[in-house]
């Protein structure tokens, strides 16, 4: 009865009834026909791409959406499933409706709650064909026969009732609705954004739902670890109200623009699954993006008087900088568009959780690699060749030089960001 | 007049705007080496300070083939080293071909040999393992894969001469106890380093380490060996 279900969705808008019965009979010609086209099979898989089903569900050089994927969070290592049509390993015995409940529900084929790792929290949000035509797709591919390892998830976090609890506070079931004040651009963004682009599955939560960071499963922690996904809803953190479109675009894309850079988990989004969007796609998230109201609350933190102490620091900062960082990042932190990222006037640089500018200072780092931009230029790893208080100087000294201002940073910060592996 | 005066000077100061942005995105080459910098700074590329560390293994002029493979594994994980993994994370199969390329195209000169005291019995024991190898323990001559004069061999057989002893003594040991570096991998290569003792993995990898670098690439496997390294070269023929 699915075609009913979908069809009558449609329908609820009174204007376009005649249109929706012209649909309801294209719509049950095509369910009789049976066997998806070509065309909707290449529709399917664009929109796993979208989705990132790929990156999630192959294990690093495996094959493709067999799963086994080691997907590390605060709360131990999940392990992705094998989504090919293989009937033992796989989900070659599931229906539509199986699928439809897993992606809209989080629940699997046994009725298991699925851990929101897998962001369901998000995908509830599309519509019921966009979840047939990736169903579809993902039982057109070659079945592979492999059984992956199970999640390695320490108590209590394995708990039913601690998921059944998370699910009750968190996850909100169903499908994005149109604003019909906005374009149907601005629509077609929001979709996107909110369900298959799953952007808030990392952004969202740590920030909006912030208070509740200690409690079990919250969303933005489980992505990945010892990395700050900065707000989307703030200037001064990820929000791009202030960018051109273009630059957004080219963000989003390429993986680097004259603003700043794609990095860490940011970077493997892009290189998996934004650069393979439709500009058309690409242009609505950025219409969207732009579109979204600054909440930052104005912090009006008012730096005091730098003390000769922390002159001294900065001084040292440097010096470090002018012997490791300037050659790439300009005299005056200005950088080179689109290959070194400026550090003047970066947010990156200056938001109040230095944690990523850490990272980036003992990891370095490329940003991905992309239709177009397949080449980056890369950031050198200083782990080695600086020792903390070193690091810690310059930070310090990037953080505010050329007008930037942040707050210092300590050796026991450095410590902290070097953390878990990835 | 003064409107062309003026035109004319706005127009200049464009034109000075202009070049001026040109310029310093002309100030980055648009080149390899300046895009790899990232790794330079630990693998020696002629200008950097080799002696900063006696472990990092040199890559210039190593085969294009292997070198590809190894960046592959690194990234996919069958390879660790926690540094290179992250650098790598988000490189395409493309790029990665392409640093291959450039590291293996690069000439520079090798740092000198190691200076290592061996015993007689030492070299005469590391000579004989790289030379005749131990039939019984079914090792063939190192020689015979890696090349007469060791220096590689078919694009994916590397060179083993001008690396560090302690890079060479930590890969053959990694193989040998299937450790995370790089020993869970199985090929010809991890079968023959489990058949060597400590000992003489110590000795091979310091005699190796003081060698002077010379000689050529060799281009010839017999068959059998061809055979028994099938894994290797498959996953570098998959990968054109
Ligand atoms: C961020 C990583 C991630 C992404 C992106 C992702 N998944 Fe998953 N998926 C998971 C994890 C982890 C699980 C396992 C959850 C569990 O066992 O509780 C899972 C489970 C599933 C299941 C349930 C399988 C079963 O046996 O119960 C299905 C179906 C599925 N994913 C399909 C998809 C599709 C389709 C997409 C793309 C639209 C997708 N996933 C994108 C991580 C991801
Ligand atoms: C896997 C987690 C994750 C997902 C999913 C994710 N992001 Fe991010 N994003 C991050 C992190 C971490 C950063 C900070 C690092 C950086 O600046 O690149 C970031 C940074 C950003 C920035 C700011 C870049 C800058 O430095 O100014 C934007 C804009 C952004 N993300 C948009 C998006 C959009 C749009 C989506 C959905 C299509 C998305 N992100 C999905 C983790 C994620
Ligand atoms: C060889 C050129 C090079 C050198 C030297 C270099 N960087 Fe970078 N830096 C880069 C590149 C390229 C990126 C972008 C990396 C990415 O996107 O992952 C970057 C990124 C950064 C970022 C993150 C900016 C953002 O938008 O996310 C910071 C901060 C930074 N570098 C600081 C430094 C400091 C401090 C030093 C000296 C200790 C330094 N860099 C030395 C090339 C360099
Ligand atoms: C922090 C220092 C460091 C940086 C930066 C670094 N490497 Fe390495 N690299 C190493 C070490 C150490 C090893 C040896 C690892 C091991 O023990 O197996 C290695 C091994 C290698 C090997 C294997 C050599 C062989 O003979 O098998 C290749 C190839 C390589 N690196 C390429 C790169 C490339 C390309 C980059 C830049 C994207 C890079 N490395 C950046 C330290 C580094
Ligand atoms: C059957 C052919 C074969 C023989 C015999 C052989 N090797 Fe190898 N060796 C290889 C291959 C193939 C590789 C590349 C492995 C890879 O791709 O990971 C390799 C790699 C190595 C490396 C790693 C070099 C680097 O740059 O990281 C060392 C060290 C090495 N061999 C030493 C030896 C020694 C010592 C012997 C003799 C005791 C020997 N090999 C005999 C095929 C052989």
């Amino acid at each position: 009865m699915s075609h009913y279900y979908v069809s009558s969705a449609l329908c609820s808008v009174r204007k376009y009834v005649i249109g929706c019965l012209v649909l309801l009979v294209l719509f049950t010609v095509r369910v009789h026909a049976a066997s998806p086209t070509d065309q909707s099979l290449a529709e399917g898989e664009y929109l796993t791409r979208v989705g990132n089903c790929l990156g999630c569900h192959t294990a690093k050089g495996g094959i493709p959406f067999a799963g086994g994927r080691q997907l590390t969070t605060a709360f131990g290592t999940f392990v992705t499933p094998n989504i090919t049509p293989d009937k033992e390993t796989g989900i070659g015995r599931w229906t539509e409706e199986d699928f439809w409940l897993a992606m809209h529900e989080g629940k699997s084929r046994d009725g298991r709650m699925l851990y929101p790792a897998f962001p369901y929290t998000e995908f509830t949000k599309i519509t019921r064909a966009d979840a047939k035509l990736i169903f579809e797709y993902l039982q057109s591919i070659p079945a592979v026969s492999q059984v992956n390892p199970a999640h390695a998830i320490p108590f209590p976090y394995n708990s039913k009732p601690l998921l059944f609890g998370w699910r009750k506070l968190f996850f909100k079931q169903g499908i994005y609705e149109t604003d019909p004040t906005q374009s149907e651009e601005w629509n077609r963004g929001a979709y996107l954004v909110q369900g298959l682009g799953h952007c808030d599955a990392c952004h969202t939560a740590r920030n909006e739902v912030g208070a509740k960071k200690d409690a079990a499963l919250g969303g933005g922690q489980m992505m990945s670890s010892n990395w700050y996904a900065p707000s989307l809803y703030s200037r001064k953190e990820a929000g791009v109200m202030d960018w051109n479109l273009e630059d957004i675009i080219e963000l989003l894309s390429s993986g680097v623009s004259k603003h700043a850079n794609a990095s860490g988990p940011m970077a493997t989004v892009v290189q998996q699954s934004l650069q393979y969007w439709s500009p058309q796609d690409v242009r609505a998230m950025a219409v969207y993006l732009k579109s979204l109201p600054d909440k930052a609350v104005e912090a009006n933190i008012r730096y005091p008087e730098m003390s000769e102490n922390a002159k001294r620091y900065l001084a040292q900062g440097k010096k470090v900088y002018e012997k490791h960082c300037q050659d790439c990042h300009g005299e005056i932190g200005q950088g080179v568009p689109g290959i070194y990222p400026p550090l003047a006037n970066n947010r990156s640089v200056t938001l109040p959780v230095p944690l990523n500018l850490i990272r980036v200072i003992l990891n370095g780092g490329y940003p991905p690699t992309t239709y177009l931009n397949p080449q980056p230029y890369g950031m050198p790893p200083f782990q080695q060749l600086l020792r903390d208080e070193e690091i810690a100087q310059v930070i310090s000294y990037i953080r505010n030089a050329w007008g930037n201002r942040g707050g210092l940073v300590t050796i026991v910060d450095v410590d902290q960001g070097r953390g878990s592996g990835h | 007049m003064c409107m062309k005066l003026l035109i004319l000077i706005v127009l200049f100061f464009f034109t000075l705007n202009v070049s001026a942005e040109l310029s310093s995105h002309g100030m980055v080459p648009d080149t390899m080496a300046e895009r790899v910098k990232a790794c330079t700074i630990c693998h020696y590329h002629g200008d950097n300070n080799q002696e900063r560390s006696s472990y990092y293994p040199r890559i210039a002029g190593k085969l294009e083939g292997y070198l590809v493979n190894q960046l592959r594994h690194f990234r996919d994980g069958r390879r660790y080293h926690q540094a290179m993994a992250l650098l790598l994370e988000n490189m395409s199969d493309d790029y990665l071909q392409a640093i291959a390329h450039y590291f293996s195209k690069l000439d520079i000169p090798y740092p000198p040999p190691e200076s290592i005291d061996l015993k007689p019995n030492e070299i005469e024991l590391a000579k004989k393992l790289i030379r005749l190898g131990d039939p019984q323990r079914d090792i063939p001559a190192c020689s015979a894969c890696h090349g007469d004069s060791l220096m590689g061999n078919m694009s994916y057989i590397p060179g083993l001469l001008g690396l560090p002893s302690a890079y060479l003594t930590a890969q053959l040991s990694d193989w040998r106890s299937g450790s995370l570096i790089r020993g869970q991998v199985t090929n010809c290569m991890s079968a023959i380093a489990k058949q060597l003792s400590y000992d003489e993995i110590i000795v091979v990898s310091r005699w190796l380490a003081t060698q002077t670098v010379e000689g050529e690439t060799q281009k010839t496997l017999s068959p059998d060996l061809v055979k028994r390294c099938q894994s290797i070269f498959l996953e570098g023929v998959a990968q054109e």
